[in-house]
């Protein structure tokens, strides 16, 4: 077995190669902008060079000159569309700003205009010959800036509904033997898939087809259609291949019904290609936060106290936050819980999900607090995690389904070598390196989706599977492919399967780490669906009174038991009993636990997630343990991570291959949020300024030396049939805490806010 | 990006009249209206953000054949324009006896570029500055010469320390010309009236009141060649960044030494990633020059090279920082074995 490729253990499936790779390493895979159109106009964007204000007025004069100009629409004389409502109040879209909608500018980078022309170059050309004339207002950038609001998210945020809480948490802080009070913090961060902020429309009479990189076409569908005041049905949204979403294309932004509207005026396709600074503004990004964790102790490290006030900034229109204090305040075992998030809203684009959005700030902020503990109380900080560990949810007293944080801090452990630690900071050193080791946990909740498909078998074993899931580059055509050929006992080369296409029954958003678990657990109750025929067709031996049973529900009839069994089928005698040459079923899975509009829900566009915390009478997470190794030059205070060590448990790993090169990515992604990553704002114009790949860093291949994924085996039959939990946002999560916990073992010096550069360093 | 025409030129009689009949006369290099093509790493960059917008391309890949000698020689060397980065620093003559300009040229940029990338557009590299690089700022004194300038008070980490102005605060990001800088090289132009040599430290223009005149090149001429005398073997690039490959400086040092006996005899000092230009210390070098090395003189002489430094709200940690590379380098040089 290759590295890339670790063998199964217990409750794994096979580590079978990408469904997508030869496809995707020749280039054939076809992404949005991919997609051929019958001559298609090219659309640039011109955006706001001013974060807030008015347009006074537009110069065309120079830009219309440029020879294959189409046509220059502004607010002045663009299409009329429908406001859509954020996904969170029951529409589709992540942010109410609509731009092209009036002279008012209210983010940076703002659509203020679209150029199209018959060549990009020139439509490119012409937006850089577009003059505007604004009044621009003084905006407000961020934290500390002069004009910020400031209140609870509760209330505000439809999906916000409790700050946690439990016991008596001032009262047992007070009373704690040993106390810590430490503020946090992590800067503004933008996702940059390398497939740009594309949408290609092409209309057929009244039918649209949108190509557009989505995590949810579904969702993009019908926020199209609502904005363009057209039935849904009309609207089909294709992306077979999405080059990486990360939450970015997880809700509806602007831009797309914009090009719509523009290539139905035009009465041809129009295509849009933004650059890579407008992806910065153009859609949605993390936004900075601000935490206080207050944590009480006794001197046996036993938890009695815990607070967590978190802080994040939104923009004026929308009250987005990620509140996750709904995960840190039930990560530990703690009697004394309290907690509060607000949202201070300034002159900036609406925040979004990206990557394990409440996750990766919250946990930065506990994970940090209790290695700072662990100092005070002198203790080793993986046995501070380990008397502090939970088999309940804290806040409810729900039990977890399955929970295996020791087990992975303790094979991790083992793999980083971690019992070589010296405890004292300073300690070790190489060259001129100060080496640092430090740890985390790391945490995601289990979420499930309602998810409809479609599957059909012929007698030689050929299968096709139909879903409008999303491969965002996490192997889901794969793990899709390998449920079909596994229920249906067919080899993986005969199943073919479509996806990234609303034409398809619907799957939920690719967000949340819910599609493994929604997907498959959809296929597979439909491939039962085709087992169920054909082993009734084998099995006529079905007594009327075994009908008659299951038809009332006393108890499944043999040939239904034989279905949901793992018994092998002998699909061509099948077939033959049956005497038909295909078998198709379509069906609709939910979550235990979805509600009763689940199903209307999902061919509306709307997803109705369930998990985590929010489970009836258990609470649903997968754990992980990430250790680092960090060297500090001591000359230079160059900053670098040469071992991310991570032990996850996940319930069923489907594939171990897939599984665990999206683990390693979450790892090396947690590094670069904490060594690298942050969008940097000019505080007087609230504008970002390192908007590129140049500037804006993430790793290269040197700065990754080495990554290792341990994956263990959990089997966890209580969260959903294919007994799944996401592992897609389980890796970024605990590396800032780990990365900043091994610098404080590395320098003596405790660092709060990220990105750590070299700057913060004093030695 | 804005339409232009595009030549290729087959000598440099050729190349030198393309550029020098479409410039206008008055205008900066930078904006004058004919730009060569070597490597395309930059020019091409800069032209699809509309911040340069010439109207005619000369590409002169077509003299490489001529101009891009990797000539190291009894008695110096001599590197032409159109060498590659990736060339020069694989070189096993270069790394032997120039390490600070294989080092230099090693650590800059990827692989990709640096086997793209010419020699003599590596020096003409322009500014990172964001503000300069994004034509929706408007106050930039360098693109809009009086509008302004938007770093001096804006998000300035990546900005010089050396060599500032109030006009103009932008690093010049390059690796190699610190290495050049430190050994005298001289510059070979080569423009309607033939060639002319001089000193590279002459070729880049502080940004003073014309932040927009970045060098002494005139619209219609090309650097075809940089030349060293001597062998520096005890010579080193030590260059701090964010991370491991692929970035700019923060701080770089360019050292090369001439140790006899314990004592050192001659001493270069250049620094990169903090100044406007590239820079030589010389008041720091002049510390060095017959003395025996420790550390306390390494602090002295960094010390020295910064003495003039000014931070500003994002960058001031350069000038600490610099002064431990410039130290570090000093110390590397002198312990290394040749």
């Amino acid at each position: 077995m290759t590295a890339a490729a670790p063998g199964p253990r217990t409750n794994m499936g096979q580590p079978v190669p990408r469904y997508d790779a030869a496809a995707k390493v020749t280039g054939r895979a076809t992404y949005a902008s991919d997609m051929p159109l019958d001559n298609p106009a090219y659309a640039f964007l011109v955006t706001s060079a001013i974060a807030k204000g008015r347009i006074d007025r537009f110069d065309l004069d120079d830009a219309k000159r440029v020879r294959g100009v189409i046509d220059i629409v502004t607010h002045e004389n663009a299409p009329k569309l429908k406001e859509s409502k954020l996904y969170s109040n029951g529409g589709y879209a992540g942010t109410t700003i609509q731009p092209l909608k009036s002279a008012e500018i209210a983010h940076d980078g703002q659509i203020i205009a679209v150029v199209v022309a018959e060549s990009y170059e020139a439509a490119r050309e012409a937006a850089n010959r577009v003059k505007v004339s604004y009044s621009a207002a003084a905006p407000t950038a961020t934290f500390d800036s002069p004009g910020t609001t400031t209140a609870a998210a509760k209330g505000q945020n439809s999906q916000f509904k409790e700050d946690p809480k439990v016991g008596d948490f001032a009262k047992a802080f007070d009373a704690a033997e040993v106390k810590l009070t430490a503020s946090y913090e992590t800067p503004t961060q933008h996702h940059n898939p390398l497939e740009l902020f594309t949408t290609s429309c092409t209309w057929m009479g009244d039918n649209l087809v949108i190509y557009e990189g989505s995590q949810y076409v579904h969702g993009l569908k019908h926020g199209v259609a609502e904005q363009l005041g057209i039935d849904a049905d009309k609207v089909r949204v294709v992306n077979p291949y999405v080059g990486g979403g990360f939450g970015s294309r997880g809700s509806m932004t602007p831009r797309t019904a914009i090009i719509a509207a523009m290539a139905r005026r035009l009465n041809r396709p129009i295509k849009l290609v933004p650059t890579r600074d407008q992806g910065f503004t153009i859609t949605t990004h993390r936004a900075e936060t601000r935490h206080e964790i207050k944590l009480g102790a006794s001197r046996d490290g036993r938890l009695v106290a815990l607070r967590h006030e978190g802080a994040e900034v939104s923009s004026r229109p929308d009250a987005y936050c990620v509140g996750g204090t709904k995960t840190t305040t039930r990560l530990y075992a703690c009697p004394n819980v309290d907690s509060l998030v607000s949202i201070v809203r300034a002159d900036r684009n609406t925040p979004g999900f990206m990557r394990s959005p409440p996750e990766v700030p919250y946990l930065f902020a506990l994970e940090s607090a209790l290695d700072e503990l662990a100092v005070k109380l002198n203790m080793d900080p993986v046995e501070l995690r380990r008397i502090n560990d939970a088999t309940r949810d804290p806040i409810d007293g729900k039990p977890y389904t399955s929970r295996s944080l020791m087990a992975c801090f303790d094979e991790a452990a083992k793999a980083f070598g971690w019992s070589q630690r010296s405890p004292q900071p300073k300690s070790i050193s190489d060259g001129d390196w100060l080496i640092g080791y430090g740890c985390a946990a790391t945490c995601y909740p289990t979420l499930a989706g309602p998810s409809a498909a479609r599957v059909r078998l012929q007698r030689d074993g050929r299968t096709r599977v139909e879903i409008a899931g999303h491969e965002i580059g996490t192997g889901a055509y794969t793990v899709i492919a390998q449920t079909a050929a596994e229920r249906l006992g067919v080899p993986l080369e005969k199943v073919a399967v479509f996806m990234g296409d609303s034409d398809l029954p619907p799957a939920p958003v690719a967000g949340g780490s819910n599609s493994t678990a929604s997907t498959c657990s959809a296929v597979m109750m439909v491939c039962d669906q085709i087992r169920q025929r054909l082993f009734k067709a084998l099995m006529p031996s079905d007594s009327l009174a075994d009908k008659a049973k299951e038809t009332v529900g006393i108890s499944p009839a043999p040939s239904t038991q034989a279905a949901k069994s793992d018994r092998s089928l002998d699909i061509e005698k099948a077939f033959d009993a049956l005497g038909v040459g295909v078998v198709e079923e379509y069906g609709e899975w939910k979550p235990e636990g979805a509600p009763l509009d689940s199903f209307r829900a999902m061919h509306s566009g709307q997803v109705r997630l369930v998990g985590g915390h929010q489970m009836k009478d258990q609470i649903a997470y997968a754990f992980g343990a990430e250790f680092v190794e960090v060297r500090i030059n001591r000359f230079t205070h160059e900053i670098r991570c040469p071992r991310l060590v991570g032990a996850f448990a996940g319930g069923r790993i489907m594939n171990p291959r897939t599984a665990r090169s999206q683990l390693m990515g979450g790892l090396i992604w947690g590094m670069s949020s904490a060594l690298l990553e942050a969008t940097e704002i000019d505080e007087r114009n609230a504008r970002y300024v390192n908007d590129n790949l140049a500037d804006y860093l993430v790793p290269v291949n040197a700065d990754v030396p080495g990554v290792e994924v341990i994956l263990l085996s959990e089997e966890d039959d209580r969260i959903n049939p294919v007994g799944v939990k996401g592992l897609g946002e389980l890796g970024n999560v605990g590396t800032n805490a780990a990365i900043c916990n091994a610098i404080y073992h590395a320098t003596g010096q405790r660092i709060r806010k990220l990105p750590v550069r070299l700057e913060d360093i004093e030695l | 990006m804005r339409p232009f025409s595009y030549q290729r030129a087959s000598d440099p009689d050729m190349a030198v009249q393309a550029l020098g009949v479409a410039a206008a006369a008055n205008n900066p290099l930078t904006k004058a209206a004919a730009q060569p093509l070597a490597g395309g790493t930059t020019l091409i960059d800069l032209m699809k953000l509309d911040v340069m917008r010439p109207t005619a391309i000369v590409d002169i890949n077509p003299l490489a054949p001529a101009w891009s000698a990797i000539a190291p020689g009894g008695d110096g060397l001599r590197l032409g324009a159109l060498a590659k980065m990736s060339d020069v620093a694989a070189h096993a003559e270069i790394q032997r006896s120039y390490p600070v300009i294989a080092d230099s040229l090693k650590l800059a940029a990827s692989a990709q570029l640096r086997n793209m990338a010419t020699l003599g557009g590596n020096v003409m590299q322009r500014t990172r500055c964001n503000y300069f690089r994004d034509v929706s700022y408007e106050n930039c004194n360098k693109r809009n010469p009086g509008s302004g300038c938007a770093a001096m008070d804006g998000v300035n980490r990546m900005h010089a320390v050396l060599g500032t102005s109030d006009q103009c605060i932008a690093t010049y990001p390059g690796d190699f010309a610190q290495a050049l800088i430190a050994l005298d090289a001289m510059v070979e132009i080569t423009g309607k009236a033939g060639t002319r040599s001089m000193p590279f430290a002459q070729l880049h223009r502080a940004p003073g009141s014309t932040p927009d005149i970045e060098t002494a090149l005139q619209p219609g001429e090309l650097i075809s060649a940089f030349s060293i005398s001597g062998r520096w073997p005890r010579s080193v690039y030590l260059k701090a960044r964010d991370r491991q490959s692929y970035e700019f400086a923060l701080s770089s040092a360019a050292i090369a030494l001439d140790v006899q006996d314990g004592a050192i005899r001659d001493a270069r000092v250049a620094l990169g990633g903090v100044a406007t230009v590239p820079w030589r210390a010389r008041e720091a070098e002049a510390l060095l020059k017959g003395q025996r090395f420790d550390e306390a003189l390494a602090q002295r002489v960094a010390d020295a090279a910064f003495a003039d430094a000014r931070g500003r709200r994002h960058n001031s940690f350069k000038i600490a920082l610099g002064k431990r590379i410039v130290a570090r380098a000093l110390q590397q040089a002198v312990t290394m074995e040749i």
